[in-house]
């Protein structure tokens, strides 16, 4: 099954070269002894600065498919193309490379670190680049403005609420400028009006330019993608109406 | 950030960083402690050597050990065999009727051999050999007493009527000496009172300066032997035993029966140890007066330089293959006492300790980081996906175990500095012995002789008490804190290498 990527809605924000390109993906792997086969041959193309959203059952390979979208992980047959750069060849100092300035991730219980405060939160996605102390401290400040959490920079995750949290995490994610941000249920935690602030600031960074992959299983999330997908069984369909 | 993240790490988990610190640190503190007491006993040995066999003496050269005596065994009262034997003129007696008893005696220790004197010549032709000095080793044994006059029989009321005069009353057993009170069973008549006094004479060269047990110490007044002593009879006296016999210079000391002037007062360079011997003269008088002919008991020899010691003790094993060739270290394991006993203790238990509490503080250590790395899975997977190299994940982990390690080693330094500056402060005081000086006496003298020899070890020996100090140095330190930060690189290395094994995916399955 083959989807070809959708234009975007607004044609301004949704230029040609793909994010991502996966031709004929399937993942294999050993659980506890037995062979699972996670992806069953996944072809998709997602367009630089869309808003994608990937949907389906527990243990149908979404997170699989997120693995390698991140770069964590490389397909066992198929090409996922990366900008312009296949994992299937590419080494684990490349793989390291595209993790470190393609990719920003955003997790569902946000794992930042408790022992750190926001800024310093953000500053760890940034040690990576190797950047001096002056261009750090303005990145930093920059994302935090950016998920409007400027006055809460010294506050531990302790400190701050659940929404709080995640805006920080996907301050950490942004701060490095990456092409993608990939979110694994980003609002699995939250309630209500806290999903509603997050999928703010996810808009807002989409109408930026950012290519945003989000794994949900809240339809009120999926809504509001451009692009909707389904995972289902290891195979994958574009459920966008 | 890393010096941000490693101390927020360690400082968020104040418990476990503080559980492996602290083991770490009582490690060290002990492995300080023992090693500094070791070096303490090191020093402790070398300064009761130093007291016996000299500064400069690299090895002495001794006769083989003989087997003691029969009459020293069976109660022949006194070392080398020699009975004392008081004939028609053995004594004055007085108005009264008490008869005063006294006589001197030199002999050489019973249980040692002796060396011809040419032996030092010998020494001295051998390859690397510096210089060489013959000393003969010896004890003066005086009895003195008195023996009231016998009563009549007529006045006997012993029941069987027979007398027992002229005997002496037994019983001054256990080193007493002869203190006895009115003694006997009914018949007996007491009052009789005797003392044997004895003290170590050593016959050394006088000429001799630089090496041999004259060449360790000080003259604290009067002068020391000279070469123009030999045959004269002089005498140095040790300045322990001069101030407890008020003996000084100018004065007279009875040496074997002949009256010898006192010239020099010696102490031991070393303020905590007493000298080789109780008494030195020249060795050609020593010779003559112990009648033991022309020989001497040890050799004391000086290498040309220290790493010829070894070639020289074998060269002289080689020249005098019936002689024994001990070199200084060997001779520190002949130091006996409570120092020995500190010694070993020391070097075993001391050593086993630390080992042991290194161990267990390193497997807390370990332990504590692995399952730090367990319990930080999403955190570390986390830093792998948002770009974390293997290395530097690994690198932290690492840096954390190291530095937790560190802090522990810094604290066991300042314990281990606390705990020998304690040590320092008590002093405590340790007998030593070395073995080698004199015979080792004490053994009872036997019903025979009636004169309790248990006493004679405390003055045959020369026992001397040294205060045991324990000495610091960086290297100690050093040491120590580079034994903490090699626990800590253990420590990291498991850590860390759990760590590289962590799938970045991890921090997603987490959440799946």
């Amino acid at each position: 099954m083959t989807l070809i990527d959708q234009p975007a809605t607004d044609a301004s924000a949704a230029p040609s070269a793909p994010a991502y390109r996966l031709t004929g993906v399937t993942k294999t792997y050993q659980q506890k002894g037995r062979v699972v086969q996670a992806l069953k041959g996944v072809d998709v193309e997602i367009a630089t600065g869309d808003f994608v959203t990937i949907q389906g059952p527990t243990g149908g390979g979404k997170s699989t498919l997120l693995q390698l979208l991140g770069a964590l992980d490389v397909p066992t047959t198929g090409h996922v193309l990366i900008g312009d750069k296949d994992l299937a060849t590419a080494s684990a100092k490349e793989l390291e490379h595209l993790r470190v300035g393609e990719v920003g991730f955003v997790f569902q219980a946000f794992n930042l670190i408790p022992t750190l405060t926001a800024a310093e939160n953000i500053a760890m996605g940034l040690e990576p680049l190797g950047l001096d102390r002056a261009e750090r401290d303005a990145r930093v400040a920059d994302a935090l403005a950016r998920v409007d959490l400027s006055e809460r920079a010294d506050h531990r995750p302790g400190e701050l609420s659940g929404g709080q949290q995640q805006r920080v995490a996907i301050a950490r994610a942004i701060a490095k400028r990456p092409r993608v941000l990939l979110a694994d249920e980003p609002t699995g935690n939250l309630d209500e009006q806290m999903r509603d602030e997050i999928l703010t600031v996810l808009e807002d960074l989409n109408a930026e330019g950012l290519t945003l992959v989000v794994v949900t299983h809240d339809s009120a999330v999926a809504k509001r993608a451009r692009r909707r997908l389904l995972l289902e069984k290891g195979t994958i369909r574009d459920i966008t109406r | 950030m890393y010096w941000t993240y490693l101390r927020r790490e360690l400082s968020g988990r104040t418990k476990q960083t503080a559980i492996v610190a602290i083991g770490l640190a009582i490690a060290i503190a002990l492995v300080i402690i023992v090693n500094s007491l070791s070096a303490g006993v090191r020093d402790a040995q070398s300064e009761a050597l130093a007291s016996v066999y000299g500064v400069g003496t690299d090895l002495t050269v001794t006769g083989a050990q003989s087997e003691p005596s029969q009459s020293g065994e069976g109660g022949g009262g006194g070392p080398g065999g020699g009975q004392f034997d008081f004939g028609t003129d053995g004594g004055q007696t007085s108005s009264d009727g008490t008869t005063t008893l006294s006589q001197s005696r030199l002999t050489t220790d019973f249980r040692r051999g002796t060396l011809a004197a040419s032996t030092v010549d010998e020494v001295t032709a051998v390859d690397g050999v510096a210089a060489a000095t013959g000393a003969l080793s010896l004890t003066n044994m005086t009895f003195s007493g008195e023996l009231p006059q016998a009563p009549s029989g007529s006045s006997d009321s012993s029941t069987d009527g027979s007398t027992t005069q002229g005997q002496v009353p037994q019983g001054a057993q256990g080193g007493q000496s002869g203190q006895s009170g009115e003694g006997g069973q009914g018949g007996g008549f007491g009052g009789g009172s005797f003392g044997v006094d004895s003290f170590t004479v050593l016959g050394v060269d006088p000429a001799a300066t630089t090496v041999g047990p004259l060449s360790a110490v000080t003259v604290s007044s009067g002068r020391a032997l000279a070469a123009s002593d030999a045959g004269t009879d002089v005498a140095v006296l040790d300045a322990t035993y001069a101030a407890s016999s008020d003996l000084s210079v100018g004065g007279t000391i009875d040496v074997g029966g002949t009256t010898f002037e006192i010239v020099g007062i010696a102490a031991s360079a070393s303020s905590s140890a007493d000298t080789a011997s109780n008494v030195y003269i020249p060795l050609d008088v020593a010779q003559t007066l112990s009648g033991a002919g022309d020989v001497v008991s040890t050799v004391y020899v000086q290498a040309s330089s220290s790493d010829q010691i070894a070639s020289v003790q074998s060269a002289l094993q080689t020249a005098l293959p019936s002689a024994t060739i001990s070199s200084q270290s060997e001779l520190a394991s002949t130091v006996s006492g409570s120092l020995s006993s500190a010694g070993s203790l020391i070097t075993s238990l001391g050593t086993w300790l630390s080992i042991i509490v290194l161990a267990v503080a390193v497997a807390l250590a370990v332990l504590f980081t692995i399952s730090g790395v367990s319990r930080r899975t999403r955190e570390l997977g986390t830093l792998k996906a948002i770009g974390w190299s293997n290395g530097r994940v690994v690198g932290q982990v690492a840096g954390e175990s190291v530095v937790q390690a560190l802090i522990g080693g810094i604290a066991g330094v300042i314990l281990g500095l606390i705990g020998v500056t304690i040590i320092n402060v008590i002093a405590p005081t340790i007998s030593s012995a070395p073995a080698a000086s004199t015979g080792r006496g004490g053994a009872g003298g036997g019903p025979g002789g009636g004169m309790g020899g248990g006493g004679f070890g405390s003055t045959l020996q020369t026992a001397s008490d040294i205060v045991l100090h324990a000495p610091l140095s960086l290297w100690f330190v050093l040491t120590a804190l580079l034994l903490a930060g090699a626990g800590g690189l253990v420590a990291g290395a498991f850590g860390g290498w759990r760590a590289a094994r962590l799938s970045p995916a991890e921090a997603l399955r987490a959440v799946a």
